[in-house]
């Protein structure tokens, strides 16, 4: 059997899955002054009574980091950065100890000056004195030579708790990103590894010694152990949760908008077939940019529970939540009362949501029923635009090769998933508005915490070969290998595989659940004088996101159990 | 967290997958390390630096301005399109204000394609600047444009296109024709005579560095783009008078690219030649996007630069001075000889042999103006290439005359089938094409 757990912003979703089926199902309010609390119940009540050794494992997704860095609830980290020339490295200044020092590697890895030893020891004194014991050490071009960060490291030597080495989070070039990166993973690593342990002890205590998964950003899981080294990855892995949820319904051959509808805003994603669209470059939170991957989401300030008002003679919907809906206690009128008055929901004070509505249909002129209409109509559109704009961005992303560009892929979705609160009612409008095909995500109540334990295991790895210098290299790997003048493309593909491997291993996933892939591979003759000098070599492969196979007779219970839109 | 403080619209195509030949200067690899640099850097990630996929020109907007031998399809690639589209793309998001510079990092380049198009010369097919000029005088109705070309080589293509527009003032600055292809470039080259000194060209002597580019700068460029009042500023982007450039002999760097761009402020930038791809390209576009978007770019620079290695002589100074001041002269006398010209003779004749040296193609072309005084004046050019084909063009300019427009369609109707095996109408009034042939 396995658990799925998924904290979101008002409840925890814990699921017990076994035999093909939902066997037990929690909801339990969140504390986000204790999120313990809050999961320690959730595992705590869903595993009363469980036989320990039918537990396959536990996979958790938490708000944790998230709410750790919006809040920037954390110690500042050390931060140590070589550059070289170019953009001024004092631009991205994370907080109070950064430090630009010296040393500089090219676009080649080739080393153009190199770090003083005496600088950093002096960085590295000051900071000790300081009290820090997370520190981020980043280099410019570090994914192509990661010599700089390496060296420093060592200088750092044991006095630190976590050294963050820019190259290990990603393959790709950007530098001030990988700044954020190394530094966002050493300002959570300490509360993350507390939080985690806590976990791990308390259900060693309960009697329960089975391996612990951590969801990731990008749909996939890794193992706890693996998430103290990179504990960044588990950000924004809620929205995540409910799109890995969405997965088992989505239609193998279309492509799928996921629209997650919550009380405060509205989640998409994009699945084509069975396998959600990654963001190419990154997370970025709250205006901070960084290489840490994450599905391709939207989220937008439109929910249940949005604030509308008139304005002028039409209305505004959010982008805002002034409390909940005036059915259930709340002070302004939202979608939720809206749902209410057109007779959709019924189980909460009606008569508070007409109130409600009719406050904004008397100034339009408007009977209730008309203006209630009009929330919700405007409600869908706002969400179909903006799934629109999604798309259009997706498919306006710059190429560069002709061939892409004349042939490129386009994203065109053809049907719509949905989930969250309000699912059901919505589909029905939604599927009205359009030419998709609109269904509900059966249990779409607990589709989080589901998506969380069907969730496999992902990795990605990214090779760099030229054969000019003789070498063949992987950031994220810390590998680096002389390789032969004739090292070609396939080869380079074969390393990528065997680095891919090993490291999906070490960070628990297994090799029957993984779906690999070349994510990306371009390889340029190299010419210098008129002659061919070598070969410039790119190959990024990655365990996809998707699920473990059990979730094929998991899928076929749930969609019996389906609710019908409009129902309940 | 960086922000541009000019918001600026980023092409980036380097077409990784076309080269004109696998050891081509113009090949795959070109901009293989710009995009490295760039991407390291985070220039994409700036608030206010935006990247826009390009766009694809049409056949329509290559026939605004080329004569193509015998037809588009001939003579370009899917490639010359997106980056012609490029160029355009950005010319849009600038005209449409959603941005207030932008910088067309495209390939391949440009500028040495002429009016007529049998093949490629100097790597480029259709010229990409004045593809862009001329769509976005059909579309927004632009009408008074400058070419600055810092191209190392001498900008002949767009010389051409532009020889009888007094309204697009073409200044070049290159390394000096005696010296370096295409030959040609040398200061007595200043307009047709309808369109005398809106054609600049300031051939600079080799080993000319920082110093000299900034002077000729501001000495005789900003003073003309401050008389002539271009509503849009172009810079044919040309990146190969950079020391350390294998087909050049120029000591310009990164720095001085960057701080030409600040200085220079165009509107639209777009990337010509440039073939020292891993220690020139990286370092100089990111100089130029960070000074298009007004950002510090104190702290760039090449990896091997050393200012003591590129200085510039004192005699090369000197020479430069002098250069200008001929330049002066020059300028002085052209209203006199504009007078001279117009008014004194009804037809003008040019005659040239073009090489193109990409396709190995030789043409002798033959050109009539009309010196018209109230218009720049219908062009008829006679071609005759040694590939076999001799084609006969009319270019009718924007502001021609009734006169001027009716002698064009006579040209065009009478111009006799038997002799040409293609016979072309570009009516640039009402953006019309006509092909005859037999």
């Amino acid at each position: 059997m396995i658990i799925g757990l998924d904290v979101g912003g008002t409840h925890t979703d814990v699921v017990l899955i076994g035999d093909g089926c939902i066997q037990r199902q929690v909801k339990v309010p969140t504390d986000p002054s204790n999120l313990f609390d809050s999961v320690w119940t959730g595992l705590d009540e869903v595993t009363r009574d469980i036989n320990p050794e039918r537990l396959q494992r536990i996979v958790l997704s938490t708000t944790l980091t998230t709410n750790l860095l919006v809040e920037r609830k954390f110690n500042e980290p050390g931060m140590i950065v070589s550059s070289g020339p170019g953009v001024d490295a004092e631009s991205f200044r994370t907080g109070p100890h950064y430090f630009v020092v010296s040393g500089s590697i090219n676009h080649r890895g080739s080393e153009i000056q190199t770090i003083d030893e005496t600088e950093i020891e002096a960085i590295s004194a000051k900071l000790k004195a300081e009290g820090i014991r997370q520190v981020g050490v980043v280099g410019k071009f570090s994914t192509r030579n990661p010599i700089h960060e390496t060296q420093i490291c060592e200088i750092l030597g044991d006095d630190f708790d976590y050294k963050a080495r820019g190259h290990r989070f990603s393959g790709n070039l950007n530098f001030p990103r990988r700044i954020a990166t190394a530094y966002l993973n050493a300002a959570i690593y300490p509360t993350h590894k507390r939080f985690y342990e806590a976990v791990r002890d308390s259900l060693r205590q309960k009697g329960l010694e089975i391996p612990i998964y951590v969801l990731k950003g990008d749909g996939g899981t890794m193992s706890l152990e693996a998430s103290l080294d990179n504990p960044g990855q588990t950000m924004l892995s809620g929205p995540a949760a409910s799109v890995m949820g969405a997965l088992p319904f989505s239609s193998e051959h279309r492509e799928t908008l996921v629209l997650d509808i919550g009380g405060t805003t509205t989640d998409m994603a994009i699945l084509i077939g069975h396998a959600p669209l990654l963001d190419p470059l990154g997370i970025e939170l709250h205006g901070t940019k960084t290489l840490i991957r994450a599905l391709k989401t939207r989220s937008i300030g439109l929910g249940g529970d949005s604030a509308v008002r008139v304005e002028g003679t039409g209305i505004s919907i959010g982008p805002d939540r002034a409390g909940s809906a005036m059915a259930y206690g709340g002070a302004v009128p939202t979608p939720t009362d809206a749902l209410f008055v057109l007779g959709k929901m019924t189980e909460g004070d009606a008569e508070a949501a007409r109130r409600g509505i009719l406050s904004i249909a008397v100034p339009l002129g408007l009977k209730a029923e008309e203006a209630a209409a009009l929330v919700f109509d405007m409600a869908c559109r706002i969400i179909l635009d903006e799934a629109a704009q999604m798309v259009e961005e997706i498919n306006g992303q710059p190429v560069y090769t002709v061939h892409e560009l004349l042939e490129g892929h386009q994203v065109r979705p053809a049907e719509v998933l949905v989930l969250g609160g309000p699912a059901p009612y919505f589909a029905f409008r939604l599927a009205a508005l359009t030419d998709f095909q609109v269904h509900v995500v059966p249990q779409w109540h607990v589709a989080n915490a589901i998506g969380a334990a069907l969730a496999r295991c992902t990795s990605e790895v990214t090779v760099f070969a030229d054969t000019e210098r003789g070498l063949c290299i992987s950031p994220e790997a810390d590998f680096r290998q002389a390789v032969p003048r004739d090292f070609d493309m396939p080869q380079a593909v074969e390393v990528a595989y065997r680095l891919l491997w090993a490291r999906h291993a070490r960070e628990g996933g297994s090799e029957a659940e993984a779906d690999v892939e070349v994510v990306e591979e371009s390889e340029f003759t190299m010419v210098r004088d008129f002659y061919m000098s070598g070969r410039n070599i790119r190959v990024k492969v990655q365990v996809k996101p998707g699920l473990i196979p059990e979730y094929r007779s998991i899928a076929g219970t749930l969609f019996k159990s389906c609710p019908m839109p409009g129902g309940g | 967290m960086l922000q541009a403080r000019h918001k600026t619209g980023l092409v980036f195509f380097p077409a990784f997958d076309w080269a004109i030949s696998s050891t081509h200067p113009e090949r795959e690899e070109r901009l293989l390390y710009t995009q490295d640099q760039v991407f390291e850097e985070g220039l994409l990630d700036v608030d206010g630096i935006i990247e826009y996929k390009p766009g694809l020109a049409t056949i329509q907007d290559i026939r605004r301005v080329h004569f193509c031998v015998p037809d588009e399809w001939r003579v370009v690639t899917e490639s010359h399109l997106i980056s012609a589209g490029g160029a355009k793309t950005i010319g849009i998001q600038v005209l449409d204000k959603k941005v207030e510079r932008g910088f067309a990092l495209v390939r391949p380049p440009g500028h040495h394609a002429m009016r007529v198009v049998h093949g490629a010369r100097g790597f480029c097919n259709i010229n990409i600047e004045a593809v862009m000029i001329e769509y976005l005088r059909e579309a927004y109705g632009v009408d008074r444009v400058a070419i600055v070309d810092t191209d190392c080589h001498h900008g002949d293509g767009t010389q051409d296109i532009y020889w009888h527009d007094p309204d697009t003032l073409f200044i070049s600055l290159h390394q000096d024709g005696r010296t370096l292809y295409p030959g040609s470039g040398f200061d007595n080259e200043i307009g047709g005579p309808t369109a005398l000194g809106a054609t600049v060209n300031i051939p600079l002597p080799p080993r000319t560095s920082e110093e000299g580019f900034l002077y000729v700068l501001d000495e005789v460029v900003l003073p003309l783009l401050e008389e002539f009042k271009p509503e849009l500023v172009v810079n044919s982007a040309g990146q190969d008078n950079h020391y350390s450039d294998p087909i050049t002999n120029m000591c310009f760097s990164a720095q001085g690219y960057a701080e030409l761009t600040r200085r220079l402020k165009p509107d639209i930038a777009v990337l010509e030649g440039g073939y020292s791809i891993e220690t020139a390209l990286p370092y100089v576009n990111v100089g130029i996007i960070m000074a298009m978007a007004g950002l510090d770019f104190r702290g760039v620079r090449e990896p091997d630069y050393n200012p003591g290695r590129t200085k510039q002589a004192v005699d090369l100074t000197r020479y430069i001075e002098r250069l200008v001041e001929n330049l002066h002269d020059r300028r002085r006398r052209i209203p006199e000889w504009r007078e001279q010209i117009i008014g004194s003779q009804d037809y003008a004749e040019r005659e040239m042999r073009i090489y193109y040296d990409t396709d190995n193609i030789s043409e002798v072309r033959k050109e009539e103006l009309r010196v018209c005084a109230d218009c720049p004046g219908t062009l008829g050019i006679d071609s005759r290439a040694d590939n076999g084909y001799h084609v006969y063009g009319v270019h009718i300019p924007r502001k021609a005359c009734k006169a001027c427009q009716e002698l064009g369609y006579q040209w065009f109707d009478s111009a006799d089938s038997k002799r040409y095996s293609h016979v072309f109408l570009q009516d640039r009034t009402c953006d019309q094409y006509l092909v005859r042939k037999d």
